[in-house]
């Protein structure tokens, strides 16, 4: 059974503006796929709809194998739990440590303290920011800032990671280094989804995407 | 249920760090919570300590029927009859003139002056409790008893405690309104403390909620710093009318001994006390609730 199935999805925004204009497409479980088009094309609103940040007007969305447009407001936690999600805007909390960010998954699902301490530091292991974990996060680089993203995204253990542009203010080669971090969970059985705008790096990591152009599947 | 206790002590320690980190902001809340509180509180307990001493006496409407020293035990009997028969009599209670010169010898303050008497000058009476309130009524079985041969006197004696009581149940009603509308006041200073806190915190609330954080978690720490809020307030109302109490009393002392009573108001009692402190915790945690309510409402 698919891990994420779109059914004749549409979305309007308020004012009209057609976002998504009935998508259908299927993931499997474990597949590692890319989302592309131009900007506006309607990815961030396409994993917006998958995180049920926002709802469909039409279609459904199944994630999981949970029906997203049935789901109950008090449901949407216990969902957003099993996803790793990875803002273009990242999101970072500038107010406490590297560490402590990384934590607050932890902290949310009420892990015990010492366990979560023991997690969060594996994570930032994986990321390579385990030396950085007391700093603030201002002082990080962009790409150390992407990396925290990423740290904070899988901390959960999450069966799907969605990643919103995740490379685009990163330099080349730096790009490789987070392309490469979504591999490794890939292949320990993660279900990845990456929204680019970036065709090089799809045609270099060479793997099944998704092409949006105004709204609709090419 | 671990995991669910983790979560509560959690906000705990977040909702006390969050009041110590700011110590100016939180002492000024509490004042503005103490003071409304002990506006209603310090009236009901001036309001409380009145009508103890007024229920010493009951409040019943009553007559006392006094006869004339010369009355023999038929004219008594005589005067009963008519007395139980008349219309809007509710009790009638025989008091002898022997049993009253033995009830004013057991008062420690008038042993003396009853000594000094050579024989009883006090009357047989009848006490006489009346069906109804109503003025007009104690008016015209005056009038009808003051007509009854061998009865020398007849007095109405709860008037002024009606008044007394019309005064007191007037207000009671008033502070019952007051500190209704001061609820509602502490009800607002929460809620809006919070909104402030929430705004800063909007970023916070809003990474937490996407990264799968429940309206109960985002809730928690808010209510509970409202609750502990509120407590904080009733402490200081409490405080603020042991104090005022305290000072009125030295200024009552004189005049109650004046009236040769040991009268003073006394503060709210321990019970009292908890009720205050749980009832403001109750209201802040109600005024955090509504405002993170409302917040993530506004957010979804």
């Amino acid at each position: 059974m698919s891990i994420i199935s779109f059914r004749q999805v549409s979305k309007r925004y308020p004012g009209g503006f057609e976002a998504l204009k009935q998508i259908s497409f299927d993931v499997e479980p474990g597949e590692m796929i890319f989302l592309t088009g131009h900007s506006g094309a309607g990815k961030t609103t396409l994993l917006k709809l998958i995180a049920a940040v926002e709802r469909a007007n039409g279609g459904t969305v199944l994630v999981n194998g949970q029906n997203l447009s049935v789901l109950r407001p008090r449901a949407v936690p216990f969902l957003r739990r099993n996803l790793g999600l990875i803002f273009q805007d990242q999101k970072l909390l500038y107010d406490r440590s590297v560490f402590d960010n990384v934590m607050l998954p932890l902290l949310i699902t009420g892990q015990p303290h010492r366990e979560a301490a023991r997690r969060a530091r594996a994570a930032l292991d994986k990321v390579g920011l385990l030396p950085r974990e007391k700093a603030d996060p201002v002082t990080l680089s962009g790409g150390e800032q992407q990396r925290l993203c990423i740290a904070r995204a899988v901390v959960n253990r999450p069966a799907i990671l969605l990643a919103d542009e995740p490379t685009a203010s990163l330099d080349a080669e730096y790009a490789d280094i987070i392309m490469a971090m979504f591999r490794d969970f890939n292949q320990v059985g993660v279900t990845v989804l990456i929204a680019t705008h970036d065709r090089g790096l799809i045609e270099k990591w060479g793997r099944r995407s998704l092409a949006l152009a105004h709204g609709r599947l090419a | 249920m671990r995991t669910w206790l983790r979560l509560h002590w959690l906000s705990l320690v977040q909702s006390l760090a969050r009041l110590g980190r700011a110590p100016g902001a939180t002492l000024l809340n509490v004042l503005v919570i103490g003071i409304a509180l002990a506006l209603p509180l310090g009236g009901y307990c001036v309001i409380v300590n009145l009508q103890s001493l007024a229920g010493n006496v009951s409040i019943e409407p009553e007559l006392s029927v006094f006869l004339v020293t010369s009355a023999t035990r038929a004219d008594i009997a005589g005067v009963e009859v008519k007395v139980r028969a008349a219309e809007g009599v509710k009790s009638v209670r025989f008091v002898s003139r022997d049993s009253a010169l033995a009830a004013l010898k057991r008062d420690p303050a008038m042993t003396e002056m009853v000594a000094t008497l050579r024989d009883n000058p006090l009357p047989d009476a009848f006490v006489i409790g009346l069906a109804s309130h109503d003025p007009r009524l104690a008016e015209r079985l005056q009038g009808e008893f003051r007509a009854l041969p061998k009865v020398a006197h007849v007095q109405a004696d709860s008037a002024w405690l009606q008044r007394l009581g019309a005064l007191l149940g007037f207000g009671r009603t008033a502070v019952a309104l007051l500190a209704c509308f001061l609820c509602f006041a502490l009800v607002a200073v929460t809620f809006n403390t919070i909104r402030l806190q929430i705004l800063t915190r909007a970023e916070e609330i809003e990474v937490s909620r996407l990264i799968g954080a429940t309206d109960a978690y985002i809730r928690r720490p808010f209510v509970y710093f409202g609750a502990m809020l509120g407590a904080l307030g009733g402490v200081a109302s409490l405080a603020m009318v042991f104090s005022a109490l305290r000072v009125l009393n030295r200024d009552l002392e004189p005049l109650a001994s004046l009236y040769g009573s040991a009268f003073s108001l006394e503060p709210p009692g321990l019970t009292g006390s908890v009720a205050v402190t749980g009832l403001s915790a109750a209201l802040g945690w109600l005024g955090a609730f509504l405002s993170v309510s409302a917040h993530l409402r506004r957010a979804r």
